[in-house]
């Protein structure tokens, strides 16, 4: 779905609907427009710059459902000054939103295909509007494997919808943390040691990454150990984005720029900038 | 009857293995299981075997006394459970507890010790199987290190 911005730098009124606590320091917000009829049509993967008045602008991934475009929502963590005032906000409150931008998930390019997302921390939030997009057109994907690290068990995202995720028979979901208390019954490691764990068709998989660069960059190698070629891995970066339609620079990678080539990237296009350090 | 060679002439810690050395190996294999909360081996303890988990999940801890049980890593289907029989003075460095009722092929230590002094051949066909398995590991424990999801 592509939606056409006709002003890109003029923030929209929205109005908090719902504000769901995730972590200790992580919340998502439901965000409804202010003129109640319009939707806002995004694809899985893109952003939005959320402005609180008076304090500054931020670059949220989309974490809601594309097909229900009335209902936005975004998931953040409290790390500075922009997001802790965005989580301070409280229902009712309005916010300015300028987008959808950047790129997508190759939700239409998987078809056919087996498909492997891998998320680690809050990585899940971008990763959450691809999940719904396949649930709801099952029937036109293979194997579709979800594989998310967190810190800790609490650190865990969206636990009630890993829980019915990980209940249906169509998807296989498999969650790992760093570290963990006695209780937890669940795998503790790094994400990286879950992909020796599944069975895939190398060949005919497309691969979703998204989390911290060097998680990123690790998983990158168990995949492509297992075979599956660069054109079917693709990586969402993070950059400092300010303008959000590729004027200001200041999240140039290399000859790209983040908020309008990416955030979503195919490893292939980016492969001799990924992990430079100078980059 | 059968025996437990098919298995881990299959197995990836052991595939390739040479049909004599798999032999011996396989005279010092014995089919063990453990219930879920039950310890498979203690911090301390001697390490009498090592294990090649066939079905289940196991918990590597550290106990500390202020927080208790501090699960590490988690192995299961396939990987290979201690290495600390490889080295003197052959004493587990963590606990193991299965969280999950799981089945195992136990290595007798000693009995693979004796053998790998005989056969040097054997001895470093191991040594460089687990070397494999300890640089997965040791790379794993560097990125949980890391700490790559908390703020920074």
């Amino acid at each position: 779905m592509k939606s056409i911005i006709t002003e890109p730098m003029i923030p929209k009124p929205f109005r908090i609907h719902r504000k769901l606590k995730e972590t200790h320091d992580t919340y998502t917000i439901e965000l409804e427009s202010t003129n109640g009829a319009d939707g806002f049509p995004f694809s899985a993967g893109q952003f939005n710059m959320l402005y609180i008045f008076g304090v500054g602008e931020v670059p949220i991934s989309i974490s809601s459902d594309p097909s229900m475009p009335k209902m936005l929502k975004h998931t953040a963590r409290s790390v500075g000054t922009v997001t802790k005032a965005l989580l301070n906000l409280r229902r009712g409150d309005i916010l300015g939103v300028r987008g959808p931008f950047g790129s997508h998930w190759p939700v239409e390019e998987a078809v056919g295909n087996d498909v492997v997302i891998v998320a680690g921390g809050i990585g899940l939030a971008p990763m959450r509007p691809v999940l719904y997009s396949f649930i709801s057109h099952r029937d036109k994907y293979g194997k579709i494997i979800l594989l998310y690290g967190a810190r800790t068990p609490e650190d865990l995202l969206y636990k009630k919808e890993l829980e019915l995720w990980r209940g249906r028979f169509d998807l296989e979901v498999k969650v790992i943390v760093d570290s963990a208390s006695g209780n937890w019954r669940g795998n503790v490691g790094v994400v990286t040691t879950l992909i020796p764990r599944i069975q895939f068709d190398p060949l005919h998989t497309v691969a979703m990454i998204c989390g911290p660069e060097v998680m990123m960059r690790y998983t990158l190698k168990e995949l492509q150990n297992c075979g599956i070629k660069n054109e079917n891995i693709f990586v969402s970066m993070e950059r400092n984005m300010k303008c959000g339609i590729c004027l200001c620079g200041h999240c140039q990678f290399g000859p790209k720029f983040v908020c309008k080539d990416g955030p979503v990237f195919c490893y292939d296009h980016i492969k001799e900038l990924f992990g430079k350090r100078e980059i | 009857m059968q025996t437990l060679e098919p298995y881990l002439a299959e197995h990836p810690f052991l595939k390739g293995l040479d049909p004599h050395h798999l032999n011996i190996i396989v005279g010092c294999a014995s089919n063990v299981s453990f219930d879920a909360e039950q310890y498979i081996l203690h911090e301390g303890e001697e390490a009498t075997n090592f294990y090649i988990i066939h079905q289940g999940k196991v918990a590597l801890e550290i106990f500390t006394s202020d927080r208790g049980p501090i699960t590490i890593q988690t192995i299961g289907e396939g990987d290979v459970l201690g290495w600390s029989w490889l080295i003197p003075p052959y004493h587990w460095h963590y606990d193991a507890r299965a969280i999950e009722p799981t089945s195992a092929i136990a290595l007798d230590a000693k009995c693979l010790r004796a053998k790998c002094e005989e056969d040097h051949d054997l001895g470093y066909e191991l040594l460089k199987r687990f070397a494999h398995v300890i640089t997965q590991r040791l790379e794993a424990t560097r990125l949980q290190l890391l700490d790559v999801y908390g703020v920074h």
